[in-house]
């Protein structure tokens, strides 16, 4: 048995992902392959999916024009997992909003049952690096690297949330969905990453 | 992977404070240099106005770049060229969302601490504009806001980034249309980084010191640098890129992004050609996409461009020590 997990390649901290997946499988001792993916044809093989950090708005444009949003979508649907970090998070939302601009019109997968604020901490200079824990997941402390960070606004019923920093809420879950505000690839520890690992089931070979 | 690693313990642009019970710390390289590694794989376009702004969004751009006029504009005026309007530049900031970057003049820490107090996304210490001071760059370890720099060497690239840039970016040759300098700065370097891997590996640390000696920077950092064998920061490349296709070719020299100056907005198929140029970089390894994307311009609106051997101005030149 081996889990296939591919990180969305079209833009944004790619190869930090990959690293950081590879390690937690290794740590896990579970065998798979972890490598970045752009087209339809290399979403549809695959057993779990990494939205990575970088700009949502043009990972949403992307993957509209070449087709991996409609699939993307569609596996998830079907159960397949994926963790959406920072732009990866906001595009899996069914709402976002920025804290200055307002409502904005962005191709978003409208999964995740949550109003996502963008930067919603302010611009580059507030950019902050705090201590954070995810007890619900089993991370009782981990670093959170929050860049241009959204936070989590409003929620449906069905979103658990998984970490909170000052009363607002950066990271939830949601059946087979773990998104994050923070960037858990740009430290050493991969807590994250092993968790969302733990959740891909991997297929019968 | 790059390591976000590189710090100084005395920057004081690293800010550390209590927001209610927490501490937090903000200006750290890992947020500096992260914020540039959540640009990879994207375009950054140099814009002059809101609407310009709004079309680089919409094209996908990942950050806009902020002049009071564009590169091809700053050689033909000739003069001094300056930051640009701190209005303008907020009237951006209100407009998209994306992440906003402005330009200083090299060594003009006043212009750059303006830029910081306008909450600018990162600064660009740029050649385009007309350096304030020729022998000495900004000490860009005493801002919380990141700093890109351009180098047309792997010595230039490690002077910057011994100064604290957070990224960096080819110098090329600005406002030209021209991509030929910005392809023979990123060979350069690219070949510059081979011998010091090669150096490296070897084990010939008498040779590693020689070339931090030539470099003129630390051996710790042309050590760091050598073991990578690539650039410690992001690299993007910048300077003369005008078409999809000369996006394509310099990521495929293993550029992480690229910068667009005069090739966009000083194309008459703006709207066309910035949408174009993003979707070259992104898909710049499938030729046929490529295709596409060069399809979707017209070489009859590209900007007429110049040839680098008649250029009175070399901006390059400018900032190198």
């Amino acid at each position: 048995m081996s889990v296939s997990i591919g990180v969305l390649g079209l833009q944004g901290d790619v190869a930090e992902n990959i690293v950081a997946t590879r390690t937690a499988l290794g740590t896990l001792g579970i065998k798979g392959t972890v490598k970045q993916v752009k087209t339809p044809d290399e979403i549809s093989a695959l057993d779990g999916l990494i939205i990575p950090g970088g700009e949502s708005t043009m990972m949403g444009q992307m993957s509209l024009v070449n087709g991996a949003l409609k699939v993307i979508k569609e596996k998830i649907q079907a159960g397949m997992p994926v963790f959406g970090i920072c732009a990866g998070l906001i595009l899996l939302s069914k709402n976002a909003k920025d804290r200055v601009v307002g409502k904005m019109d962005q191709p978003l997968l409208n999964l995740l049952d949550v109003r996502v604020e963008r930067n919603a901490f302010g611009r580059q200079k507030d950019s902050f690096e705090a201590e954070i824990s995810a007890d619900s997941i089993g991370i009782p402390k981990t670093k959170g690297v929050f860049i241009r960070a959204p936070s989590i606004e409003d929620m449906g019923k069905d979103v658990q949330i998984v970490s909170k920093f000052n009363e607002k809420v950066v990271a939830v879950k949601q059946g087979t969905i773990l998104a994050v505000s923070f960037h858990p690839e740009l430290t050493h520890d991969v807590s994250m990453h092993k968790h969302f690992v733990s959740m891909i089931t991997p297929k019968k070979k | 992977m790059i390591p976000l690693s590189g710090n100084l313990d005395s920057a004081k642009g690293k800010v550390s404070e209590k927001v209610g019970p927490v501490s937090i710390t903000r200006g750290t390289s890992t947020l500096k240099r992260g914020f540039a590694h959540m640009l990879k794989n994207g375009v950054v376009m140099d814009v002059t106005t809101v609407e310009q702004a709004v079309i680089a969004e919409e094209a996908g751009a990942v950050s806009v770049m902020v002049l009071d006029k564009l590169p091809s504009d700053v050689r033909k005026a000739g003069g001094v060229a300056r930051t640009a309007s701190i209005r303008v530049i907020e009237e951006i900031m209100d407009a998209v969302t994306i992440p906003v970057m402005a330009k200083c003049r090299i060594g003009h820490v006043y212009e750059a601490k303006v830029l910081e107090e306008a909450n600018v996304d990162m600064i660009d210490e740029s050649e385009v504009l007309t350096p304030a001071d020729e022998l000495r760059h900004i000490w860009k370890w005493d801002y919380t806001t990141p700093f890109v720099n351009g180098a047309r060497s792997l010595a230039e690239a490690l002077r910057r980034i011994e100064e604290g840039a957070a990224m960096i970016r080819t110098k090329g040759e600005p406002g030209t249309g021209n991509v030929a300098e910005a392809i023979t700065h990123i060979k350069k370097v690219n070949d510059e980084l081979r011998l010091i891997k090669s150096i490296y590996d070897s084990g010939d640390n008498q040779d590693l010191i020689r070339m931090a000696r030539e470099f003129k920077v630390s051996y710790e950092l042309v050590e760091q640098t050598a073991k990578l064998g690539r650039l410690p920061v992001v690299n993007f490349a910048a300077g003369g890129i005008a078409t999809p296709a000369d996006a394509a070719y310099l990521m495929s020299l293993g550029c992480d992004g690229i910068f667009v100056g005069s090739g966009i907005f000083k194309a008459e198929d703006a709207k066309e050609r910035a949408r174009a140029v993003v979707l070259a970089t992104t898909f710049w390894e499938d030729a046929d996409k490529v295709k596409e994307a060069q399809r979707m311009i017209d070489e009859r609106q590209s900007m007429l461009g110049l040839d680098v051997k008649n250029l009175e101005l070399k901006m390059q030149e400018r900032g190198t020590a």
